[in-house]
C-alpha cells in the first residue's frame, strides 16, 4: 500500500531554491533512508512534509494516505499519521513532557473521533514506553526538553513517537550529536516501531545509523534532485566514497540530458 | 499639580456630601483622619506624566471624568449575581458591593476563637462604642504615604468601609478569607448611568506568628459604564507572621482601577503578595511593601494580560528597612493588540538594611507589534553590603515552539493557548497549592482563552524578527 507519494517537488526558503524536483514513492512497511551532503535539501524536505509554514512550495504534489499533504496544516499531517523527529527538538519551558504527550494523543484521539485518555489511563503507557527508551521517570515532569542534553532530546522524540504510533515517521538527522550508546537507544526504539503497516524516513548525513536501523532503500539528495537510488548497498559505498562521485557522474550526465 | 478645578468641585461636592451624611457614625479620629487626607489630595492632585513615578501613565482620562460616590451598597443584588466569582472552599467570604458591605451576601466560616473577619465600618462602630482606641484607630492611615501618592490620600479622605481582618497571635489560618468587591455602577440596580467611585479600604493585621491568606477580588456587574474604583489595603504582618495576599482585578474593559497595597512586616515576617491583573480599561497596581523588622522576607509576584487598548500599570517600591531582608520580585506581562503594559520596579535598600538580598525580573510577551511595555528598574542603594539585581525580558510566541506543538497534533489556538498557559504558569507556580492557588489559576486560565484565537494576519504572517531586550545585570557592593 502506497503511503506518500511525492511528484515533482519544488520548495524554496527565503527566496532559494531548495528542492528542485523530488520524486518518491513510499510504501507502508518500507524504511527508506535520504543521504546527501551539507546543503543538500534533506531538512528541508523533511519539514516541507511536516508542513512547516516558512518552507514554500512552489511545484509538485504530494500525497499522503490518497489525500493532498500540501494543503494540510501541521497538526493535520500528525493527526494524519506523519511524525517528524526533529533534528533540534524545541525547549519550551512550562510545559511538562508528560502533560504535552497527552495534550497531543488527546488532539489526535479527537481527530478520529475517539475518546480522550485520562491521566490514568495516558500514564502507565507513558511509563512503558519510556522504559523502553531507557528514561528516568523523573522527565515526565520536566517541562519539554528544558535542560536536556542532545541525547536525551532525541531519545524524547523517539518517545513522541512511539506514543502517537504514526504511520509515517520521519526521523530527521535524529543520529547527529549522539554517542554510540544513545544511537543504540535511539535505533532500538525505532526498531521496535517497525511494522508492516508503518513506513519510516529516515534522514541522515551519516551511513552509521544505518548500521542500527536497516533501510530498505537509500536514496542520496544533491542539491535538492535525488540523483540515485539503491539498496542497503548504497550507504556502504557512499560511506567508502563520499558524495563526490555521484555529484561528479550527474555532472557528466545532467548536461547531456539538457 | 493642583487638581483643576472643575475636577476639585466635583470632588469637594462629593467630600461635603458624604462627610454630612457619615457625621453621625465617625468618630473624632476619622473624621480627622479624612480631613487631613482630603487636604492633603487638593494640595497634590492628579500627577501628571512628568512625575517620575507615573511616566508611562496618562490620568488625563480619569481627571476629566467627574465621578459621583457611590453608596447604594447591595439593595437588589441575590446571591446567584455573584455565581461566577465563588471561590471553592474559603474559610469566609465578605462581599462589598460599590464599597459597602452586604452582609446578606457575605458568609462567615467557622472561624477560630479570637479571629475578627468583619466589615471596618462595623469593626470602627464597635470599637468606638466600646470607647476604646483599639487596633483599628491604631493602623488605619499609619503606613500609607498620603503626601507623596494622591490615590492614597483621596482613599483615606473617602475611607468608610472595606474588610478587617485580625488574626490573633499563633493563630494560622489554612483556607483563604475572599473579599469579593462588585461594582454595579452599570447594573439596573444603579440610580443613573453617572460614571462612580468607590475607595474601599482595607485593613488586614496578623498578629505574632499567626497565618492567614487573603484574595481581594474587584469585578464589575451589568452594563459598561466608567466607574473608578481606588482601593488601598494595609497588611501589617508581625513577628515571625506568614502572609499570603493576592489581588484580583478583573473588572469591565471602562473601568479604572487602581488599588494600592501597603505592608508593613515585621521580624521574620514572611508575606506574599500576588497580583492578577487581566480587567479593566485603565489600572494601576501599587504595592509598596516595608522590610522593617530584621530577617524578614518577601515575595511580590504578579501577572498581567492586557489587550485591547488596556492600559496595566505595575508599580512596586520595595524598601528594605533592616538587615537580612530580602525580597523576590517576579512579574510576567501578557500584552495583546494595543495593549501597554508598565512594569515600574523600585527598590530602596535604606543605610542599616545590610546583608539584603532583592531580586527583581520582569518578563513580557508581546503578542503584535502593536503592544507595548514600558519597563523601568530603580534602585537606590544606602547600605554597602547587599545583593540586587534586576533584569527585563520581551519576547513574542515563538514560531519553533508553535510548530513543534502543532506537529504533533495540537491545534493552533491549543498550541498558542498552551504556550500563554506555560508563561503565565510561572506566576501561578509562585501561589502555594491550595484553595487560592486553584481560584487564582482559574482566574487566568479564562482570561487567557480569549487571548490564544489567532492574531490578526499581518501579525501572523510577518516574520518579524525576536525583539530580545535582555538586559541583565548586578549591582553588588
Amino acid at each position: 500500500m502506497t503511503l506518500l507519494q511525492i511528484r515533482n517537488l519544488h520548495a524554496r526558503v527565503g527566496g532559494h531554491e531548495i528542492l528542485k524536483g523530488i520524486d518518491l514513492t513510499v510504501n507502508a512497511g518500507e524504511v527508506h533512508s535520504i543521504m546527501g551532503p551539507n546543503g543538500s535539501g534533506k531538512s528541508t524536505l523533511a519539514q516541507v512534509l511536516a508542513r512547516r509554514e516558512a518552507f514554500e512550495v512552489t511545484g509538485g504534489e504530494v500525497l499522503f494516505h490518497g489525500k493532498d499533504l500540501l494543503a494540510m496544516k501541521p497538526e493535520e499531517a500528525a493527526c494524519e499519521g506523519l511524525f517528524m523527529a526533529f533534528q533540534y527538538p524545541v525547549e519550551i519551558p512550562g510545559i511538562g513532557n508528560a502533560y504535552f504527550v497527552r495534550t497531543a494523543l488527546n488532539a489526535v484521539r479527537k481527530y478520529h473521533g475517539l475518546d480522550e485518555l485520562d491521566a490514568m489511563d495516558f500514564l502507565p503507557l507513558y511509563r512503558e514506553k519510556m522504559r523502553l527508551l531507557d528514561m528516568d521517570e523523573q522527565f515526565m515532569n520536566r517541562s519539554v526538553n528544558e535542560g536536556f542534553s542532545g541525547g536525551e532530546k532525541k531519545r524524547n522524540e523517539i518517545l513522541q513517537m512511539a506514543m502517537l504510533e504514526p504511520s509515517l515517521a520521519i526521523l530527521d538527522e535524529t543520529d547527529s550529536g549522539l554517542d554510540i550508546d544513545a544511537l543504540r537507544i535511539v535505533a532500538q526504539g525505532v526498531n521496535v516501531m517497525r511494522s508492516p503497516q508503518r513506513a519510516m524516513i529516515v534522514v541522515t548525513h551519516y551511513q552509521r545509523l544505518l548500521n542500527y536501523i536497516a533501510p530498505d532503500f537509500v536514496h542520496v539528495l544533491v542539491d535538492g534532485r535525488i540523483l540515485r537510488s539503491g539498496g542497503p548497498d548504497l550507504a556502504l559505498e557512499l560511506e567508502e566514497k563520499g558524495y563526490g562521485w555521484i555529484e561528479t557522474e550527474a555532472g557528466q550526465v545532467a548536461p547531456a540530458s539538457a | 499639580m493642583a487638581v483643576q478645578t472643575a475636577q476639585l468641585e466635583s470632588y469637594l461636592e462629593c467630600f461635603t456630601d458624604f462627610v454630612c451624611a457619615t457625621a453621625s457614625a465617625t468618630p473624632d479620629w476619622l473624621h480627622t483622619l479624612r480631613e487631613e487626607a482630603f487636604a492633603r489630595f487638593c494640595d497634590v492632585g492628579f500627577p501628571t506624566t512628568r512625575d517620575e513615578d507615573w511616566r508611562f501613565t496618562s490620568l488625563a482620562a480619569l481627571a476629566r471624568t467627574p465621578f459621583r460616590l457611590a453608596r447604594e451598597g447591595a439593595a437588589s443584588l441575590a446571591p446567584s449575581d455573584l455565581a461566577p466569582w465563588q471561590m471553592e472552599n474559603a474559610l469566609a467570604r465578605l462581599v462589598f458591593v460599590d464599597g459597602l458591605f452586604a452582609s446578606a451576601l457575605s458568609t462567615m466560616g467557622k472561624l477560630p476563637k479570637g479571629v475578627t473577619v468583619d466589615s471596618l465600618a462595623s469593626e470602627v462602630a464597635r470599637q468606638n462604642a466600646a470607647n476604646g482606641s483599639g487596633t483599628v484607630a491604631g493602623h488605619l492611615g499609619r503606613y500609607l504615604d498620603t503626601v507623596r501618592d494622591p490615590f492614597s490620600a483621596l482613599n483615606t479622605a473617602f475611607l468608610e468601609d472595606g474588610a478587617y481582618i485580625h488574626v490573633p497571635r499563633g493563630i494560622a489560618l489554612v483556607q483563604p478569607i475572599h473579599l469579593l468587591f462588585v461594582s454595579t455602577a452599570g447594573s439596573d440596580s444603579a440610580p443613573s448611568p453617572t460614571p462612580s467611585m468607590t475607595h474601599p479600604r482595607n485593613l488586614i493585621v496578623v498578629e505574632e506568628e499567626a497565618q492567614a491568606t487573603v484574595v481581594e477580588d474587584y469585578v464589575s456587574l451589568g452594563a459598561e459604564i466608567p466607574a473608578f474604583s481606588n482601593a488601598v489595603t494595609e497588611l501589617v504582618a508581625r513577628g515571625n507572621s506568614t502572609v499570603v495576599h493576592i489581588l484580583v482585578e478583573r473588572e469591565h474593559l471602562k473601568s479604572f482601577n487602581f488599588s494600592t497595597l501597603r505592608i508593613e512586616q515585621g521580624r521574620s515576617a514572611n508575606v506574599a503578595s500576588h497580583s492578577l491583573l487581566a480587567g479593566g480599561a485603565l489600572v494601576r497596581n501599587n504595592v509598596h511593601p516595608v522590610l522593617a523588622g530584621e530577617g524578614a522576607e518577601c515575595l511580590i509576584n504578579g501577572l498581567f494580560i492586557g489587550s485591547g487598548r488596556q492600559h496595566l500599570d505595575n508599580y512596586m517600591l520595595v524598601e528594605h528597612a533592616s538587615p537580612h531582608c530580602a525580597s523576590r520580585q517576579f512579574y510576567n506581562g501578557i500584552l495583546d493588540q494595543r495593549a501597554h503594559g508598565v512594569f515600574h520596579g523600585r527598590i530602596i535598600v535604606h543605610k542599616d538594611a545590610q546583608k539584603t538580598d532583592a531580586k527583581q525580573t520582569n518578563r513580557n510577551l508581546l503578542l503584535t507589534d502593536d503592544a507595548q511595555i514600558d519597563t523601568k528598574p530603580q534602585l537606590e542603594i544606602y547600605a554597602d553590603d547587599v545583593k540586587c539585581t534586576h533584569g527585563a525580558t520581551i519576547g513574542q510566541i515563538e514560531d519553533n515552539a508553535l510548530f513543534y506543538l502543532r506537529a504533533r497534533g495540537i491545534g493552533e489556538i491549543e498550541a498558542r493557548r498552551l504556550l500563554l498557559e506555560a508563561f503565565a504558569g510561572e506566576c501561578l507556580g509562585r501561589i502555594k497549592p491550595g484553595a487560592a492557588h486553584d481560584y487564582a489559576h482559574s482566574v487566568v486560565e479564562a482570561r487567557l482563552v480569549s487571548l490564544a484565537a489567532p492574531a490578526p494576519a499581518s501579525s501572523l504572517t510577518a516574520e518579524s524578527p525576536e525583539r530580545n531586550l535582555d538586559s541583565h545585570w548586578e549591582e553588588v557592593g
